[in-house]
């Protein structure tokens, strides 16, 4: 409890830069991963190939390579100069944004064929057919899978730690700098990880029962 | 591909999508062009920046950085296989005793981030006098605590997926649970769930690569070694480059293997194979 208390200040900063991180990557991640799974249904298939060119390369890319790119590689070239927080929800939400379109794919073909059928009998074009009939039933269906890509969201922040950003992860660091015992700063951090998970987690039971699909 | 979101495109739609497709790909080309132009002119592609990927000495040490993060791989696989098993047994054991507390550890190890649990590994138990405690040791242990969880909860489902009639059948002709578990359940639990069980493995291959932050000398260790030679242009991003093919490489090996495995179970009557898109792996 005592390394708890008298090194809050450190436990503080971290877990709120942990928040940021989180906060920003999941936004941008669930936009973009939006986007790509609608390229990755779209009737033009130079769209359909580039989506699933880019969900089969980042998936199979180790996150710690991504961040590695952005935090180390990118500055080399010579571009708008980023800090490390930025590199790093750049890199979570690219590496993110293809968890969410495969998610999103997924709550798209749940929807039963004649939802889509009854829209475009009516003459929707594609772009209506989707987001007015068939993205608001796909994203009810996916809560489940959404909210386990953005646990693991959560979880992957701590790999920005490696990458000088200043997040849970990087707690240990500093907290042997000042002499403390690391076993007992790093459970109290797994602690703090395990009440955000199964605070998510209640959220995606609430959501989960506000939003299910009358059917 | 006929899709049921769209209509078989008529003549005016499909010189449309023509366009769209043409306009698609120059956008593509623009970033994918911008992103080369600027490694060009950034000076990645000088031979002198690759001048050390050329060297029979330091590919030598790739290979064997590409060993280790195998042997990581190898190692963490089978014991989280083993593991997982013995936990789903647990979960669906009938004494609350053993039950309870399977439960409570796969929910324990799945929340807390795989980081952290490699580090309590390399950095904490040290410190309490535990010895002996090598990188590889941190980051095999902490792969098989997390995947050995989540596998866990994948042969669960495949277990309670597999219809009443197959376990009833077994206690019918006087198998005890154990049998029944062990020769009747999960092998229909794990041929039904191979596609899933493979797509976590290529998490557990991808997470060997968090090896890097506590010290484990895999691909990108090394990686990060080379590109901080300052005499040969500290070449970070071609060594990223070269990492990068390393592991979309090996990645996309394993995946198509699933992919195979897929189609081979699926044309053998009497199994549901699920197919892994359908079932996200926990990442």
């Amino acid at each position: 409890m005592n390394t708890l208390l008298n090194n809050s200040d450190l436990f503080i900063t971290g877990f709120r830069n942990t928040l940021i991180l989180f906060f920003f990557s999941a936004i941008f991640a669930l936009i973009l991963g939006t986007i790509v799974a609608t390229l990755r249904v779209s009737p033009v298939p130079a769209m359909r190939a580039a989506a699933t060119l880019y969900v089969n390369v980042v998936r199979n890319t180790p996150l710690t390579l991504v961040l590695f790119f952005f935090a180390l590689g990118y500055p080399k070239l010579g571009l708008v100069p980023i800090d490390f927080t930025t590199a790093a929800i750049i890199g979570l939400s690219l590496y993110t944004a293809t968890y969410v379109a495969e998610a999103v794919r997924s709550g798209i073909n749940t929807v039963p064929v004649g939802q889509a059928e009854a829209a475009r009998a009516i003459g929707l074009p594609f772009a209506q057919t989707l987001t007015l009939v068939i993205l608001p039933q796909a994203f009810r269906a996916v809560i489940p899978p959404m909210f386990s890509v953005f646990i693991a969201l959560l979880k992957n922040t701590t790999v920005a730690a490696g990458f000088s950003v200043f997040e849970a992860g990087a707690i240990r660091a500093n907290l042997s700098e000042r002499g403390e015992p690391a076993l007992t700063g790093l459970l109290w951090i797994a602690l703090v990880f395990v009440i955000l998970v199964f605070i998510l987690s209640a959220l995606q039971r609430k959501l989960e029962q506000k939003w299910k699909v009358a059917r | 591909m006929s899709s049921v979101l769209f209509d078989a495109p008529g003549p005016k739609a499909r010189s449309r999508y023509r366009v769209l497709g043409v306009v698609t790909a120059l956008v593509i080309l623009l970033i994918v062009g911008f992103i080369v132009l600027r490694f060009a002119q950034s000076g990645q592609f000088d031979a002198k920046k690759w001048q050390l990927f050329t060297f029979p000495l330091v590919q030598q040490t790739i290979a064997q950085s590409v060993g280790a993060t195998l042997a990581a791989f190898g190692t963490a696989a089978v014991l989280s296989l083993v593991l997982g098993v013995f936990l789903a047994f647990g979960r669906l054991s009938d004494r609350r005793w053993i039950s309870v507390p399977c439960y409570g550890f796969t929910e324990l190890f799945r929340a807390v981030p795989l980081l952290i649990l490699m580090m309590i590994f390399y950095y904490g138990l040290p410190t309490v006098g535990v010895q002996g405690i090598t990188p590889f040791t941190a980051v095999v242990a902490g792969l098989v605590l997390y995947n050995g969880s989540v596998l866990a909860e994948v042969f669960r489902a495949g277990i309670e997926s597999l219809p009443r009639g197959q376990s009833e059948a077994g206690y019918a002709i006087g198998l005890p649970k154990s049998k029944v578990m062990s020769s009747i359940l999960l092998p229909q639990a794990v041929r039904s769930m191979l596609p899933v069980i493979i797509s976590q493995l290529v998490v557990i291959l991808k997470d060997t690569a968090l090896g890097f932050i506590v010290t484990y000398n895999e691909i990108l260790f090394q990686a990060k070694f080379f590109g901080s030679q300052i005499q040969y242009g500290s070449p970070i991003i071609p060594a990223a480059i070269v990492a990068g093919v390393l592991y979309v490489g090996m990645c996309l090996i394993l995946a198509a293997f699933a992919k195979w495995l897929e189609r081979r179970l699926s044309r053998k009557p009497g199994v549901a194979v699920v197919p892994a898109a359908s079932v996200p792996a926990e990442v």
